[in-house]
């Protein structure tokens, strides 16, 4: 893939003597919908992490915009993200602000726009995501998705280049899901942005990215468009994809044997 | 020997995770001075945190500031009576506040009410990735959230302290004077002629400052370093109340001694 805005080069991360990542090797081109999945554990969300500075590799590199992420320091890091937007996996809204206040909370931080149009970009944010009526809730009386929706019109407050989502469909019901999958895409086209998914939804995420790569083992399993990967034969993307009890993923924990366990 | 060795490591484990701890709580405060000028830039997140931590700890210090100046009162009127001074009732009343029991009192109540409050809410950011999500908007979490708390904690610390020692110094008046009878002018005037503005009060007002600093920063920090858990936030609620608690007093002995040999 070429014109890359996140290019993830040979990377190596883990927290003591525990590798998470195995020399990672992964492209992100611009104005793309790519997914990275995995099972629970396999360093799916620490990749975006890296990629926001929030942690250092142990070795290889994460460049962003053409600068290496982890050669920055703080104000070169926060200059990175001022160009990214992230959705957390429950939202992470700010519960002592109304949704209208999460929402225009990066543009006063980042931005000496007058009230008056903050509070036009603000509706229309709120707009984007169907929520413009809900504009002056606090977020404990909103649904997860409505939360999630709110997330994500912050998330693109300040029109960023990269948007990442954490797990955006975890725990919402099929009606919240299919509004989230839709919004994803559509908001990466209008704004002709770069978003990177963060998942293991199976149906939804093949639906609509463009690329996907499968981390397991703490490396690439496989990648490819949704129908290359559809079409694999890998036992990990048959067992994933298909959702197989057993298979190169095994059903049981490491153990020792049951006879050892049991004195049989 | 295995077991000896064991021994070994586990007090070297405790030792050090206690180092650590305090060099990140260190770490954490030369942050909040670095963050500080920013932070002010927003004063409004100050006053907001000095009406969370002062205003709405009032009730509190008033109620216990005026049941302790009765007790003061009551206690020191039946032992000074028997070397026939109960007119330096005021005094004792009053130097007892202004010196320690406001300061230290008023730290105590703080911890345990305005000091578990900031960690619980701060650990509970964390376990949301609040926190998280304002690192990755670009927006430094200490100097928009942490900076503002402490600075209001040190303001708010002296002034509810003094609050405490006139309400007490009133309850004391309460049971002495109309109560059980002392002399009204005697009550104030041997409080007017004894308790010094510098020795007494300025020293009361400075131990309340560093009281201030202690529990502020032990609440932030607990709530800060606290597993983004249910039960990390509420052990890190326990940990504020009883380290800010121990850190009073074994400081109101260190402060006072440096005061009383100065």
């Amino acid at each position: 893939m070429s014109n890359s805005i996140i290019s993830i080069k040979d990377l190596n991360f883990g927290y003591g003597n525990h590798l998470l990542h195995k020399g990672i090797d992964m492209e992100f081109p611009r104005g793309k919908v790519s997914a990275i999945m995995g099972g629970s554990g396999s360093g799916k969300t620490t990749i975006l992490r890296l990629i926001g500075g929030q942690i250092k590799p142990n070795s290889g590199q994460v460049e962003v915009d053409g600068t290496i992420v982890h050669k920055q320091n703080r104000d070169g890091i926060y200059r990175l993200r001022r160009k990214m937007g992230m959705l957390f996996q429950h939202g992470a809204l700010f519960s002592d602000l109304s949704v209208f206040e999460n929402v225009a909370f990066p543009m006063r931080e980042h931005t000496d726009l007058p009230e008056n149009i903050i509070k036009d970009l603000v509706l229309l944010k709120l707009n984007a995501v169907g929520l413009r009526g809900a504009a002056y809730l606090m977020p404990p009386e909103l649904s997860g998705g409505m939360a999630r929706r709110v997330a994500l019109a912050r998330a693109i407050a300040l029109d960023p280049d990269i948007i990442m989502y954490d797990e955006p469909f975890a725990g919402l019901d099929p009606i919240s899901m299919a509004v989230i999958c839709d919004l994803i895409r559509s908001l990466n086209d209008a704004l002709g942005a770069t978003s990177i998914i963060v998942t293991h939804d199976v149906a939804e995420t093949f639906s609509f990215a463009d690329y996907i790569y499968f981390v397991a083992d703490g490396v690439v399993a496989a990648e490819g468009s949704p129908k290359q990967l559809m079409a694999s034969k890998l036992p990990f993307v048959k067992q994933f994809i298909h959702a197989e009890k057993d298979g190169p993923v095994p059903f049981h924990y490491n153990a020792p044997s049951i006879k050892e366990d049991l004195d049989l | 020997m295995k077991t000896l060795l064991n021994f070994f490591e586990k007090i070297g484990n405790a030792f050090s995770s206690r180092a650590l701890r305090l060099g990140a709580a260190t770490r954490l405060f030369i942050l909040i001075l670095i963050y500080s000028a920013d932070s002010f830039k927003r004063i409004h997140l100050t006053i907001r945190e000095i009406y969370f931590t002062g205003v709405m700890s009032l009730i509190i210090i008033i109620v216990s500031a005026f049941f302790v100046g009765m007790v003061l009162g009551l206690q020191g009127y039946y032992t000074l009576q028997k070397y026939g001074s109960s007119e330096a009732i005021g005094v004792l009343v009053a130097l007892a506040l202004v010196r320690e029991l406001g300061p230290v009192v008023t730290a105590l109540l703080f911890a345990g009410r305005a000091g578990t409050a900031i960690t619980a809410e701060i650990g509970l950011m964390k376990a949301t990735e609040q926190l998280s999500a304002m690192e990755m908007m670009a927006v430094s979490p200490i100097a928009r959230i942490i900076a503002p708390r402490f600075w209001a904690g040190v303001i708010t610390m002296p002034i509810l302290a003094s609050i405490f020692s006139m309400v007490g110094v009133l309850g004391g008046y309460v049971v002495a004077v109309p109560v059980i009878g002392v002399d009204e002018g005697a009550f104030w005037s041997q409080m007017q002629a004894n308790v010094d503005f510098r020795f007494d009060i300025i020293n009361g007002v400075i131990k309340s400052v560093v009281f201030g600093i202690a529990c502020t920063i032990i609440a932030l920090f607990e709530g800060f370093d606290a597993p983004p858990t249910a039960e990390g936030v509420s052990r890190a609620t326990t940990r504020t109340v009883v380290t800010s608690s121990l850190a009073i007093l074994a400081l109101d002995f260190v402060l006072t001694s440096f005061m009383i040999s100065g």
